[in-house]
């Protein structure tokens, strides 16, 4: 009996630690392989969320200009990724939803070069399609009885929502802070909460599945999106290629298109 | 190696083989060396200011709370599911025990996900619960048991399983024959049996609850007092002040080996 109980304690541990592994994978290193001709190799490039399915989209231009790129994604919250990135993550490009998290960038001199506007982007309130809880306005993130996801205020999307609520005057009752702004779209999407806020272009990219409603606070916390190529940058080549298509008026088409607005 | 083995005159084939010694150092190593890294970079000097902060004695708390809330939950549903598993005679019974093991190989984020559908507001039973009371699930504390409970039960499962297989059932039996009823058997005669299986897999089972994060994240969100657990604390700490964040997982990991430590004493001494 002892004997199995052992092995059985033994095959649960095991189990344990390829189960256990909760948070996100960080970004995936990037092919070093570069030749002096050209552009060639992986691009690794750390984005903030909301910028995934326009950055997705200008990837796919970029390897199909240049045969033999390879452009990686890692979309998370830009203060997550601005640890990965002074924590030593190996990136090309870096794009933050906020000055301030690509300021702990270039503080830890990690940026090469000044980091650039491309875009901006504005707060809009997202609610399930139909608008089941009959959300009219910032006043109803104040009312308990309604369920409410915000972003967590030490990313970027949250720290916009402190602000709008701030100076329209209204104390929020949120039911969960999340991680980043497609966790709390998720759940709008989901329809697991009554509002969130999310950006505008989150809402767009959603399709139909959520519904957006514009409100008068919005333009009073505009968020800017900085854009750099790294010190360490294992492709720095292919990397400005990629931060100038995004600078390129192609580039900042897809953007507008998207909902961003152009700096 | 042969000279050495007449020397000592130890039978042959006994003794560890050379060639797994290294590979053991190693295995020490990697298992060792992020804990020690913790301990080198923690902030020592003004560790009591990060972890006296109210937003992690509040974390602390409720990770504590919903660990063990979602242990006794596991207990009281795992232990009558584990004698099903063990003592059961039934067709499916293999097919069974893989269903009930699925929440261990499933990412606990998609264990989150997997939550909502079931017990979210438009879940398969979340959705009746929602419009006949009005109760919504996710969000709320229970939310967090729910989801720590579902990661962390197979492992409580397996544990008592293993331990009720390796019990000799005829002293169940013999227990019948005395007289005993059956449900008098079950708590008199079997669970004593088993109980180092049962306290092995119960505190297994704790310290996966007391460390899960990805469904807990997804399914009951993260809101300071009511679903911050102290992962979570962590990993929102990680984004804004590196420091902190290893204060706090150094305090996660005194408690959790603090808890286990006593507990060691009293129960899971390892049988040899």
């Amino acid at each position: 009996m002892h004997r199995r109980t052992t092995a059985a304690t033994l095959l649960v541990g095991l189990a344990a630690l390829t189960a256990g592994c909760g948070g996100s994978s960080g970004g995936t290193p990037a092919a070093s392989g570069t030749s002096n001709t050209g552009l060639t190799g992986t691009i690794t490039v750390l984005a903030a969320s909301s910028l995934t399915e326009s950055f997705t989209a200008l990837g796919k231009t970029l390897e199909a200009q240049h045969p033999g790129t390879k452009v990686q994604f890692s979309f998370a919250a830009s203060s997550e990724l601005a640890t990965q990135i002074t924590g030593g993550a190996p990136a090309d490009v870096f794009a933050s939803a906020s000055p301030a998290t690509m300021q702990q960038v270039s503080d830890d001199g990690d940026a090469a070069g000044t980091p650039k506007v491309f875009v901006r982007n504005t707060l809009e309130i997202a609610v399930p399609s139909g608008n089941p809880a009959g959300v009219t306005g910032l006043r109803d993130f104040a009312n308990k009885k309604l369920t409410i996801a915000l972003c967590a205020p030490q990313v970027p999307c949250g720290a916009a929502a402190t602000t709008v609520f701030r100076l329209a005057g209204i104390t929020p009752h949120p039911d969960t802070l999340e991680s980043d702004v497609k966790a709390t779209l998720a759940k709008v999407t989901l329809g697991e909460v009554d509002a969130a806020l999310v950006y505008k272009t989150d809402v767009k990219a959603a399709g139909g599945k959520v519904q957006g409603l514009d409100f008068p606070e919005s333009a009073k916390a505009v968020n800017d999106y900085p854009i750099v190529v790294l010190k360490n940058a294992p492709n720095p080549k292919a990397g400005a290629a990629f931060v100038a298509l995004v600078e390129s008026p192609q580039g900042q088409k897809v953007l507008s298109d998207a909902g961003f607005q152009l700096p | 190696m042969s000279r050495r083995r007449r020397q000592h005159a130890a039978p042959a084939g006994s003794g560890l083989p050379g060639a797994l010694i290294p590979l053991a150092v190693v295995g020490v190593l990697f298992l060792v060396l992020p804990v020690l890294g913790l301990l080198v970079r923690t902030p020592w000097r003004t560790l009591g200011d990060e972890l006296s902060s109210t937003e992690s004695l509040t974390a602390l708390r409720l990770s504590l709370e919903c660990a063990s809330l979602a242990t006794i939950v596991c207990m009281l549903l795992g232990v009558p599911l584990a004698w099903l598993l063990a003592r059961g005679r039934f067709w499916g019974r293999g097919l069974l025990r893989a269903l009930v093991i699925v929440p261990l190989v499933l990412p606990p984020v998609v264990g989150g996900v997997a939550l909502f559908t079931a017990f979210g507001r438009r879940g398969i039973v979340g959705s009746h619960l929602y419009d006949a009371f009005g109760i919504a699930l996710p969000f709320t504390t229970p939310a967090v048991v729910v989801a720590e409970a579902f990661v962390a039960m197979p492992f409580l499962v397996i544990a008592v399983e293993g331990a009720l297989r390796g019990a000799d059932a005829r002293l169940d039996e013999a227990a019948a024959t005395l007289g005993a009823s059956r449900w008098y058997t079950f708590r008199r005669v079997t669970l004593p049996l088993v109980a180092p299986g049962l306290a092995a897999g119960a505190v297994l089972c704790w310290a996966r609850a007391l460390g899960e994060f990805g469904a807990t994240i997804t399914f009951a969100g993260n809101f300071p007092g009511t679903t911050r657990t102290m992962p979570v604390e962590v990993y929102l700490a990680l984004q804004q002040d590196p420091t902190a964040a290893i204060a706090l997982s150094l305090l996660l990991l005194l408690v959790s080996v603090a808890v286990l430590a006593g507990l060691r004493e009293r129960w899971l001494t390892i049988p040899s």
